[in-house]
């Protein structure tokens, strides 16, 4: 099957010589068609360069793009067939919100009165309906990025394009968001490509994911097996919160001489354990207690979950784990 | 060591600041007293009586002003001769603003999208330096480019296109013996004159389009002319009507380059020159400035319809 999107050794380096920015270095990625696709990374690691790669406002320095197996190279951003979600949404502030969503069928030629009605019915799609005749500066910011999604899918992209399209809204409106994301793709079936730099987004949301660390992809995976199997102490640490372990203390607790996971939430607080250590503090989260612990040099921190009784700081302690949750990595 | 909770007063300084943070209103009566008594008494007043000297009329034994309503200098106004010099002035300020428009856009676009740091002090010092000098000596200095002897002809001779400026003068109405002598010449000296205040407006107006509006507009599948009709142009529309009231009025009431540049045709603002010294006739003088105001105010009505102020 040809890949939605694929990248074969992408690099997009800025400026020259000494100084060049290396945004995206050597990238290989495939895409599957149809599957919730997330770029995860810290701002500056490459992820929103590798999108606007896609979309055309960046062209590589290096290395080919393929679309459904067309190389791209040579095309506009205006004539592929992706779409994007813009992070500030990129509302036409001049347009209802109906010729906002039109818009892309209008540069097409299509009539007003089709196009106004498939810009209505994608505004039902994303619960605006009758919203149409308003600006978009007459929009709360959850209504706005609905008007974005409407107006990259009216298109009937191949793939849609988002870019950090929730970082803008509050808790409770991003998991609503992120819910109906899903659903949406589910239905609709595109491909969608998701920048984030928020892991529960990425975990919660993808099918599968690329972890990105300064212009290179750290680890591609599911979510599940990203957030079990981190190759790297970055990824260990970007995803999820972890305890890294140096080689040293992997080899007393039967690894080999390699820096070595462990989630908090995979330790038990008893009487005798491979780890023993001082309590340096609790931190209070509501469904949890994270518990710090001085083993020697290195911190490690527990999850103990709220109603279960907590060392007392100041004390000596041991810390159990099953041994298949020690993750050993690759790095020496 | 305990410390109050109140810092001590240090003075007149902290005593007004208390003062108009009680009473913020005083603040601003007080900032705004002066330049209201100066915008809304001294020029706003002199404006309004000299408009009401336009429905005064003069005595024509005598040559004094009557002082008595009636609208006998407007039937003046709209005399087949007065009413050539609206024409033309109007056609002039309208050439010059279309023109001004047309030669800004580029740079104004250059300067907001792509402009940065030293670039940027190169386009505001481009733009502005041209203000630093006299206006007068501007307009001489043109009058000698464009002369019959001046440096124009001379290079059109030196690379045999004398043809092309031949042609161009012996264009019916617009042409004339000369550049200098000629609307050609005059429309030139406007638009160098007035086109700074096209590009400041147009550009502060580009700036303020975020450039993801111009790639969403592309990502959705619009060509560069698309997006330049769709989305530029209507965003830029404030400032470009903004430049353009800048040098529509300008040239309707300006009354030096019509008589040093150009066929001593007469222009709104030479005729007020005119008729308020030679002639003395205050009331025309008056009624003539009332012209360009008028318009003015026409031109914002239809730009407001056209929605041009939508995306303020």
């Amino acid at each position: 099957m040809t890949a939605a999107v694929e990248f074969q050794s992408v690099s997009r380096h800025f400026g020259h010589g000494p100084d060049t920015v290396k945004a995206v270095d050597a990238v290989d990625l495939r895409i599957a068609e149809g599957s919730f696709f997330a770029m995860l990374g810290p701002s500056g690691s490459g992820k929103t360069t590798c999108l606007r790669l896609i979309s055309g406002f960046e062209q590589p320095t290096a290395g080919a793009i393929r679309i459904f197996g067309q190389d791209v190279s040579a095309i506009p951003p205006n004539r592929r067939n992706v779409n994007t979600v813009f992070q500030d949404y990129a509302l036409f502030p001049h347009m209802s919100v109906r010729d906002n969503v039109a818009y892309g069928l209008m540069v097409k030629g299509m009539a007003r009165a089709p196009r106004h009605a498939k810009a209505d019915e994608m505004l039902h799609l994303v619960q605006l309906g009758g919203y149409g005749d308003r600006k978009p500066s007459q929009l709360s910011g959850g209504q706005r990025q609905r008007v974005a999604l409407a107006r990259a899918l009216v298109n009937e992209p191949r793939v849609l394009l988002l870019d950090e399209p929730l970082g803008a809204l509050d808790l409770k409106l991003r998991e609503a968001m992120q819910d109906e994301l899903k659903a949406l793709q589910k239905r609709l079936g595109i491909t969608f490509v998701f920048v984030t730099h928020d892991q529960n987004e990425a975990l919660s949301m993808a099918d599968s994911l690329a972890v990105f660390n300064q212009g290179r992809i750290a680890q591609i995976g599911t979510p599940a097996e990203i957030y079990a199997k981190p190759r790297t102490r970055f990824v260990a640490d970007f995803v999820g919160s972890s305890n890294l372990l140096p080689p040293a203390l992997t080899q007393t607790l039967g690894g080999p001489a390699k820096w070595s996971s462990l989630r908090p939430e995979h330790l038990m607080f008893a009487e005798s354990g491979p780890i023993t250590g001082t309590v340096l503090a609790h931190r209070y989260l509501g469904a949890a207690t994270r518990v710090i612990v001085k083993a020697g040099e290195t911190e490690i921190a527990a999850l103990v979950p709220s109603g279960q009784p907590l060392p007392e700081p100041g004390r000596t302690t041991a810390i159990a784990f099953a041994p298949h949750h020690l993750h050993v990595m690759e790095e020496n | 060591m305990t410390s109050s909770a109140i810092l001590p007063e240090r003075g007149l300084a902290d005593r007004l600041t208390a003062f108009f943070w009680r009473r913020p209103r005083v603040f601003l009566a007080l900032l705004l007293t002066p330049p209201l008594l100066w915008l809304g008494l001294v020029y706003l007043g002199s404006l309004f009586a000299l408009l009401w000297q336009s429905f005064y009329s003069i005595d024509e034994f005598t040559g004094m002003v009557k002082p008595e309503f009636t609208l006998k200098t407007y039937s003046e106004l709209f005399r087949p001769a007065n009413f050539d010099v609206i024409f033309r002035t109007l056609v002039m300020a309208s050439a010059v603003t279309l023109g001004a428009a047309i030669l800004a856009f580029p740079i104004a676009y250059f300067a907001a999208r792509f402009a940065r740091g030293r670039w940027k002090a190169v386009f505001y010092l481009g733009v502005m330096l041209p203000l630093w000098s006299s206006y007068l000596v501007k307009v001489y200095a043109w009058k000698l480019i464009l002369a019959k002897e001046g440096i124009i002809t001379w290079a059109t001779g030196l690379t045999h296109s004398s043809g092309i400026l031949n042609a161009l003068l012996s264009l019916p109405v617009i042409g004339g013996n000369s550049l200098s002598t000629s609307y050609i010449g005059m429309f030139l000296v406007f638009v160098y004159v007035w086109i700074p205040y096209m590009i400041l407006p147009m550009q502060a107006a580009l700036e303020r389009v975020p450039a993801s509006m111009l790639e969403a507009a592309q990502d959705l599948g619009a060509t560069r002319a698309q997006t330049f009709r769709t989305v530029i142009l209507p965003l830029a529309l404030p400032g470009i009507i903004a430049g353009s009231i800048f040098t529509f009025s300008l040239t309707m009431g300006d009354y030096i380059i019509p008589q040093i540049v150009g066929n001593s045709a007469n222009f709104i603002g030479m005729a007020v020159y005119q008729l308020q010294g030679t002639a003395g006739n205050i009331p025309l003088a008056a009624a003539f400035s009332m012209v360009p105001i008028l318009i003015m105010l026409v031109y914002l009505t239809l730009a407001k319809r056209a929605g041009a102020f939508d995306a303020l």
